[in-house]
C-alpha cells in the first residue's frame, strides 16, 4: 500500500516542485523526489520494512527520523551501516535493506530468541 | 580541510546557527557540522500558532538563521557526523567525524535533545516511530505516514505534534496513555498526567480547557477531574485523548495493524476484561525528551543531573561555559526548552566565544549581560513549557534570581 505524500498543506502550501530521481531498493525502481531521505522516499512509496534484525530475522524500519536510534540501518553501493533518514536518494543509487547476519559465535539458544541472562 | 578555524558549532539547530552567526559578526572564522541533510535541526518540524495568531513556521525561521549566517561567511556543513573530541594541549580542540578530522580553537557543542523511548511489546514492528519521527515526515518531508494511527503517551511535545498531524489530514484514532511498567512510571500514571495536560490547556482547543479550567484549584479537585473524566476521552483536533486507557500491545505481523488498549484504574493498571484492539497501520510513541550530551561525556565534562531539564546536562554557567578551556554548550544539550530559548542561549555562546577569543572586536561584558538576560525573557515567554520548574532549576543552577526586569 501506497501512503503517498501531503501535496497542499493549509500553512505550509504546496510541495514545492522538485527534479525526480530514481534509486533501487533491493534491485527495485524507487522514484524519489531529489533532495528526500532514502527513509522518507521508500515510506512515500509504501515500504516500511528497511532490514531485518541482524539475529532474529523481525522486520524493521525508522524509529526516530533524525539519526538517533540507528534503527534505520541499510546498505549503499555494498556499505553497510547507513542510516536510512540522513542519506539522501540520488540517481542511480543502489541501496540495499540489512539482513540477517551469521551469529557462529552466540550460544544457540540466544539465536531462538530467549531472553538474555 | 579549512585551517585556522576559530570555532566549530556541532550541530547546526537553532541555538547552533545563533551562535555561528553572533561569534562570526564579532569577526571569527566558524564551522558549523551537522549529520542531518539540511541545517535547522529540530526547529525545521515545528509549526505553532501564537496567541497573537502569528503562526511559528520551523523552516522559514530556519532559513533566516541560515541564511543570516552564510551572510557572515559562516561555513555550513551537512552530512558530517561527529563521533568524538579531544583536547589538544592548550592550542584547542580536535574533532572526529564521517569526514575526517578537524580542529579548532574553540568548540561549541549544540546537538540539542532526543526523544526518550517508552517501550511496549510489538514496538519494534515497521510502523512504529516517535512521535517526532511523525512530526519530521509530515512537516518537513511532507510524506504521510500512514493512514490512521494511534499516539502513545501524553505530553506536551505529543499534545503539539498531535495537532500538527490533524493539520496535514492524517487520521489518528486515538491517543491514549503508555502501559504502566517500570520505565514508564509517571507517563502512565494518569493523575500526573492529567495534572501535566492542565498546566499547558491553554494550547488546546477549548473542550480541555473548558474540562481544567474547573479543576485546576487544589490536589483534591484535581482528584475528582480524573474520575470525571469521559472513558472515551475529551475529543481534541477531532481525536480521543484517552486519559483513562492505556497501550497493553502493538499487534501485527510484517508491520503494525493496531493497538491493544484497556481501561486503567486511577493508578493505571488495566482493568480485567476491558481489552479492545483499536486498528492502525501507525503507531507514535511520546516519551518526552532528553538532552543528547554523549559528545560532551566523550570530551570529559563534568554532568549535572537536573530532572527538570530533562536529565543528565554538561556542567556550565550562565555564560554557557564548560569548566573545559574552549569547551561551550548552548540549546538542549544544557536543558529541554523550546526553539526561541535556544537561540537566545546560542547568541550567549557566541558572545562568550567571540569574548574568549580575544579578537579585535571583542564583545563587552555588558553585552553579554543583555544576552544573557535575554535568554531569561525567551525562557518567561516561551509558549511550551517543557516543565514547570525550569526557571527554578536554572537559578539553582547558575547561583542567578528570578528578576528579569
Ligand atoms: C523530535 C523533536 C521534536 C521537537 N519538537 C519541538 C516542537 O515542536 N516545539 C518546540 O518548542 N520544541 C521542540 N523540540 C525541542 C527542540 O529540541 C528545541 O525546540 C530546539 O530545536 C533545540 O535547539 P538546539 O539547537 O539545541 O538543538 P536541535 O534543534 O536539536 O539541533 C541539534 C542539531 O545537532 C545535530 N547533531 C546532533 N548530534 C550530532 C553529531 N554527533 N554530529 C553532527 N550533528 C549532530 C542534529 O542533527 C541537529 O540538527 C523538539 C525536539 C525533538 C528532539
Ligand atoms: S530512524 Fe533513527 S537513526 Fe534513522
Amino acid at each position: 500500500m501506497s501512503y503517498g505524500r501531503i501535496e497542499n498543506h493549509p500553512i505550509l502550501g504546496p510541495l514545492p516542485e522538485t527534479r525526480r530521481v530514481c534509486f533501487l531498493f533491493d534491485g527495485r525502481p524507487i522514484e524519489a523526489r531529489e533532495g528526500e531521505s532514502i527513509a522518507a522516499a521508500l515510506l512515500a512509496n509504501g515500504i516500511r520494512t528497511l532490514r531485518a534484525h541482524e539475529e532474529q530475522g523481525t522486520p524493521r524500519g525508522i524509529y526516530c527520523n533524525i539519526g538517533h536510534c540507528m534503527e534505520c540501518r541499510i546498505t549503499i553501493e555494498g556499505v553497510s551501516g547507513f542510516r536510512a533518514c540522513l542519506s539522501l536518494a540520488s540517481d542511480g543509487l543502489d541501496v540495499c535493506s540489512g539482513i540477517v547476519l551469521p551469529t557462529p559465535f552466540q550460544p544457540a539458544k540466544l539465536r531462538e530468541g530467549d531472553a538474555y541472562e | 580541510m579549512i585551517d585556522r578555524l576559530d570555532l566549530i558549532v556541532i550541530g547546526a539547530g537553532p541555538a547552533g546557527l545563533s551562535a555561528a552567526i553572533a561569534s562570526a559578526r564579532c569577526g571569527l572564522r566558524v564551522l558549523v557540522l551537522d549529520e542531518f541533510p539540511r541545517p535547522g535541526g529540530r526547529l525545521l518540524g515545528q509549526l505553532h500558532q501564537e496567541p497573537d495568531g502569528f503562526w511559528w513556521n520551523g523552516i522559514k525561521e530556519a532559513q533566516q538563521l541560515v541564511r543570516q549566517a552564510s551572510e557572515n561567511s559562516v561555513d555550513i556543513r551537512t552530512g558530517v557526523s561527529v563521533t568524538a573530541l579531544e583536547q589538544i594541549g592548550q592550542t584547542g580542540w580536535k574533532i572526529w567525524t564521517n569526514r575526517g578530522p578537524f580542529s579548532a580553537k574553540h568548540v561549541l557543542i549544540a546537538t540539542g535533545a532526543a526523544e526518550s523511548a517508552c517501550p511496549l511489546p510489538g514496538w519494534t514492528l515497521p510502523g512504529v516511530m516517535s512521535i517526532g519521527a511523525a512530526q519530521v515526515m509530515t512537516n518537513v518531508q511532507r510524506v504521510r505516514v500512514g493512514n490512521r494511527g494511534v499516539v502513545v503517551g501524553m505530553n506536551v511535545l505529543s499534545m503539539a505534534i498531535v495537532s500538527e498531524l490533524r493539520l496535514a489530514g492524517i487520521e489518528l484514532a486515538a491517543i491514549v496513555l503508555p502501559p504502566k511498567n517500570p520505565l514508564n512510571v509517571r507517563a502512565s500514571d494518569p493523575g500526573d498526567v492529567l495534572r501535566s495536560l492542565l498546566r499547558f490547556a491553554h494550547l488546546a482547543p477549548n473542550a480541555l480547557f473548558r474540562f481544567g479550567a474547573s479543576f485546576l484549584g487544589n490536589s483534591l479537585m484535581q482528584r475528582m477531574a480524573l474520575k470525571l473524566y469521559p472513558r472515551r476521552g475529551i475529543r481534541m483536533w477531532n481525536t480521543p485523548l484517552q486519559l483513562r486507557r492505556s497501550a497493553v500491545e502493538i499487534v501485527g505481523g510484517s508491520c503494525v495493524e493496531g493497538v491493544r488498549i484497556a481501561d486503567i484504574d486511577s493508578e493505571g493498571v488495566p482493568i480485567p476484561g476491558t481489552e479492545r484492539l483499536i486498528e492502525a497501520d501507525f503507531v507514535c510513541i511520546a516519551g518526552g525528551l532528553y538532552p543528547l550530551a554523549e559528545l560532551a561525556a566523550v570530551a570529559g565534562c563534568p554532568f549535572r543531573y537536573a530532572p527538570e531539564l530533562g536529565g543528565h546536562v554538561p556542567a556550565h554557567d550562565e555564560s554557557m561555559r564548560t569548566p573545559l578551556q574552549g569547551l561551550y554548550v548552548a540549546g538542549n544539550i544544557t536543558g529541554v526548552e523550546s526553539a526561541k530559548v535556544a537561540i537566545a542561549q546560542g547568541q550567549v555562546a557566541g558572545l562568550s566565544i567571540a569574548i574568549d577569543s580575544g579578537v579585535p572586536d571583542s564583545p563587552t561584558e555588558t553585552e553579554l549581560q543583555t544576552a544573557m538576560h535575554r535568554v531569561k525573557q525567551m525562557r518567561r515567554d516561551a509558549l511550551i513549557q517543557f516543565d514547570p520548574d525550569i526557571t527554578a532549576c536554572r537559578n539553582r543552577m547558575y547561583g542567578t534570581n528570578d528578576a528579569i526586569g
